[in-house]
């Protein structure tokens, strides 16, 4: 086992501007292996621009990301991450479940290839994980939102990711998707993946987090554990991700029980 | 059918239609995915100035408007991706100054802007077997790549932020799209012809959504009505002397209509086929029809003959049964 677990995501000095307004101002933050680390932060804080900067999506002005230790423009192994966007699924009406989540298997295929038994098999696992094998040949557009988020995290998980990225999965979603949502999580990160979840509450993923870190107008207000945020909570002036999250000291147990006790101590 | 075979202008004319109805729909999928149904109708203008370039300098027409159209369409292409507000107007200039080149050059090879007519509305028994040789080679190349590369185009067309982060090279893959387009556009201009050939592009797909589910399925569906309706309206319009173009776009189009219909008759019988499955007492859920307003309450004993049916107990009433559920009664 190592001794320091190794950095999977780093981003240095990140600035990112639309158009002329700067949203992200010299950003700096981290994942290691086997981190859950939730992002944080008022509406227009930077978040969503935040992750899709991290993945290449949009540009940078300034500064470095790197991923798995490879800057970003080197970076070729993307079957090491899973990406879940803000629900998006409405674009991907007329696919069936099936064919949306084997869309995240392309990274591991190449071009001309039919799927392999191990595709076809990741797959059928991925849709059983958030619950869907019954709606498998259902049209995505005829889901209720909570599903359609569920198809979208198992495209995510169907590359067998070592690294899963979740843009306010929780949203507009109700308690019983979101308990999926942490169950599946809880998996990943027992098997040694990392996590890095936007949120806007930390809700029933609460026990699951290392760590938080807070953006406030483009620029890290916090970057430490949860429970370190409720001493700073008047200090950020209050905002609505704690209203929800449950910091006690306790959480480490918690985690551990989610987990099935099978994290190695 | 044997007639229409025996001449070898009509021979050329159902393979050119039969290879134009399967390259249409297979890149129109992809098309239509992403929301850019009218693309082929513009880069049908831009054919023109092709078309013209050969009437002037004396050669064939096909290969010279297959690369006028994949220069437009990748401009067109370029110019979506710079997000430009004109882009827009880009598209219309590119348009309409492809037409008006096309016009102007067949102007001044003598030819005139009538020679165009067979190639706006397609001319398919003129099709020569250097033309039949070309569509043949691209089509080859154009299915290949519609379906060998369906996972990869299916993830570009349908979400382009996710498909990038699978390692995708998603503006190569647009490029290939609207460059294949292009090519299908320029080389229907015998079939169909320039004015018509996005309507193969666009009507087989819409048509095949509303019949069958799913994307690889629709793919299929799109391409079977392509060629049906090609090689269909071709052998048609040999019979009842009409243009053939028009008469396959007609068609295709007839299918789409054709196609809400049935799909309702589809939705219908999926949704009574998932009924049973579903209820626990089959009887009960396949024969719940109320009855009229019933002030008379069934009872052991209230003078209508009790039957035991399944689970519960009917009341023979006038003939026929009568079940209470609820607050009213079902006839059973």
């Amino acid at each position: 086992m190592l001794l320091e677990a190794s950095v999977v995501l780093e981003a240095e000095d990140l600035t990112v501007e639309l158009g002329a307004l700067p949203v992200l101002r010299g950003v700096g933050m981290s994942v290691r292996a086997g981190e859950a680390v939730a992002l944080l932060g008022g509406n227009g804080s930077g978040k969503s621009t935040l992750v899709r900067a991290l993945l290449g999506l949009l540009p940078h002005q300034r500064g470095v990301v790197r991923l798995f230790g490879f800057p970003l423009r080197d970076f070729r192994n993307w079957s090491r991450i899973g990406y879940v966007p803000q629900r998006s699924a409405a674009l991907l009406g007329g696919s069936k479940v099936k064919e949306v989540v084997a869309a995240g298997r392309l990274a591991r295929r190449r071009p001309f290839r039919p799927l392999s038994r191990a595709d076809r098999d990741a797959i059928r696992q991925a849709i059983g994980q958030v619950g869907l094998s019954e709606q498998l040949n259902d049209d995505i557009a005829g889901l209720s939102g909570g599903q359609q988020q569920r198809a979208l995290i198992a495209r995510a998980l169907v590359a067998e990711p070592d690294l899963l990225v979740l843009d306010e999965p929780t949203s507009g979603v109700d308690l019983d998707h979101q308990r999926v949502l942490a169950e599946v999580l809880g998996g990943l990160l027992a098997g040694g993946a990392s996590v890095l979840v936007v949120l806007h509450d930390v809700g029933p993923l609460g026990p699951l987090i290392d760590r938080a870190v807070v953006l406030s107008d483009g620029r890290v207000a916090h970057d430490g554990p949860l429970g370190d945020l409720g001493q700073q909570r008047h200090r950020l002036g209050g905002h609505e991700y704690l209203d929800h999250g449950r910091p006690t000291p306790h959480d480490h147990d918690e985690r551990e029980q989610l987990l099935g006790g099978a994290m190695d101590p | 059918m044997i007639e229409i075979l025996s001449y070898p202008f009509m021979q050329r004319a159902l393979i050119a239609a039969l290879l134009t109805g399967l390259i249409a729909p297979a890149i129109g999928t992809y098309v239509v995915q992403r929301r850019l149904s009218l693309l082929g109708d513009g880069l049908g203008h831009v054919a023109l100035a092709g078309v013209g370039l050969a009437l002037l300098t004396g050669t064939a027409p096909i290969p010279l408007a297959v690369v006028a159209c994949i220069v437009g369409a990748i401009v067109v292409e370029i110019l979506r991706q710079r997000g430009k507000a004109s882009g827009d107007v880009g598209l219309a200039v590119l348009f309409y100054g492809g037409l008006a080149a096309g016009v102007f050059l067949s102007g001044i090879s003598g030819v005139g802007a009538g020679g165009l007519t067979q190639y706006l509305f397609g001319s398919l028994t003129t099709v020569t077997h250097n033309d039949l040789t070309l569509i043949g080679l691209l089509a080859v190349v154009i299915l290949a790549i519609t379906l060998g590369l369906a996972p990869q185009l299916y993830a570009v067309s349908t979400d382009e932020e996710f498909a990038r982060t699978q390692g995708l090279r998603v503006r190569l893959y647009h490029i290939a799209v609207v460059s294949l387009a292009a090519v299908t556009v320029a080389l229907a201009m015998r079939t169909v012809g320039l004015l018509l050939v996005s309507a193969l592009m666009v009507v087989p797909v819409a048509a095949a959504r509303n019949l069958v589910r799913g994307f690889t399925s629709g793919l299929a569906c799109a391409i079977a009505i392509g060629v049906l309706t090609a090689v269909g309206g071709a052998a048609a319009s040999f019979y009842l002397n009409a243009a053939p173009g028009a008469f396959i776009v007609l068609l295709a189009i007839a299918v789409f209509v054709l196609s809400w219909p049935l799909s309702y008759l589809i939705r219908r019988r999926r949704a009574a086929a998932v009924l049973p499955e579903l209820a626990d007492d089959d009887e009960l859920i396949a024969a719940h029809t109320v009855t009229e307003s019933h002030p008379h309450r069934h009872a052991p004993g209230c003078g209508h003959q009790a039957v035991q049916h399944g689970n519960h107990t009917d009341f023979i009433h006038e003939g026929h049964r009568h079940a209470a559920h609820a607050d009213h009664y079902d006839e059973h």
